[in-house]
């Protein structure tokens, strides 16, 4: 366990929360990024005036965030993505495809959706958990070297 | 106002992403290695993410299942659709898979377009073609 950092995780994991608690109370909306990106690709159907403005305001400060913290910040971090093209392509397919069907990924679900005890993100978060487990399972363990 | 709260929103939430650690695929995969924990190679990290993400959040949500405005203006918009078919599990499932194959989900994968690195960019590339597929689909 030498790459465990509680404590970074669970300061990282409070402001998401704080974040998440904010959007919804002030507004009166969910933070779940899927949805969010999804909202911005058009075809939306119920988006009226300044719901586009919010959502493209959202993404722009989830990447200026990181982007302030690693020029301004002595906190380092890295993004290293390992996975050959094809498995990247796959990979970025089945997550969009997937939170889509699913309205919703990690944030929607696993945050916002158990936060107000909801058993229906509850049954999306165990099926997005599982379906990783496994997946790291098959390319980690039984056919090594993804 | 509405505006500033979703850009202040966005920039905590890419703050915590980047702080937590979650914004590297190679932390997330090395939650999702649970088989690692025989050999003591597990990290439990995301677990830690979650655990401090929901203590925090859960207060708010339980407030504002109480209300019907938000504090900005305009309703409460909390989920309505209870409904626990297929396409939600079918929706995880292929998400889990494509999360556990390179180690972005959404969240992480757009806030680490800020390392400017091409992987990521295709991943979110990818991401974006397979959302407008699946609409275009009308499956969801």
């Amino acid at each position: 366990m030498e790459n465990f950092t509680p404590v970074s995780a669970l300061i990282g994991g409070g402001l998401i929360g704080l974040a998440s608690g904010i959007y919804l109370l002030l507004n009166g909306r969910i933070a779940g990024i899927s949805g969010i990106v999804g909202g911005l690709l058009g075809r939306g159907g119920n988006d009226t005036g300044s719901a586009t403005f919010e959502r493209l305001a959202f993404v722009i400060g989830l990447i200026a965030g990181p982007l302030f913290l690693l020029i301004a910040s002595p906190i380092t971090a890295t993004s290293l993505v390992t996975s050959p093209m094809p498995i990247i392509v796959i990979g970025g397919l089945l997550v969009g495809f997937g939170t889509t069907l699913g309205s919703g990924c990690t944030s929607g679900h696993g945050i916002c959706g158990l936060s107000r005890f909801s058993t229906r993100s509850l049954v999306a978060t165990v099926s997005f958990m599982g379906a990783g487990f496994v997946t790291v399972l098959v390319t980690r363990h039984l056919i090594g070297g993804l | 106002m509405r505006i500033f709260v979703s850009l202040l929103c966005g920039l905590i939430f890419g703050a915590g992403l980047y702080i937590s650690g979650m914004i590297d695929p190679q932390k997330v995969l090395g939650f999702l290695d649970i088989w690692a924990i025989a050999d003591g190679g597990w990290d439990p990290s995301l677990a830690f993410v979650m655990g401090g993400g929901l203590i925090v959040a859960i207060p708010f949500f339980q407030f504002a299942k109480n209300r019907d405005e938000a504090l900005c203006g305009g309703k409460m918009g909390l989920p309505t659709n209870r409904k626990i078919d297929r396409k939600l599990i079918v929706g995880g499932l292929l998400f889990g898979a494509g999360w556990g194959l390179v180690g972005y989900c959404p969240g992480p994968a757009i806030s680490a377009l800020a390392f400017g690195q091409t992987d990521t960019i295709i991943f979110v590339a990818a991401m974006l073609v397979g959302m407008v597929a699946c609409r275009v689909s009308r499956l969801n």
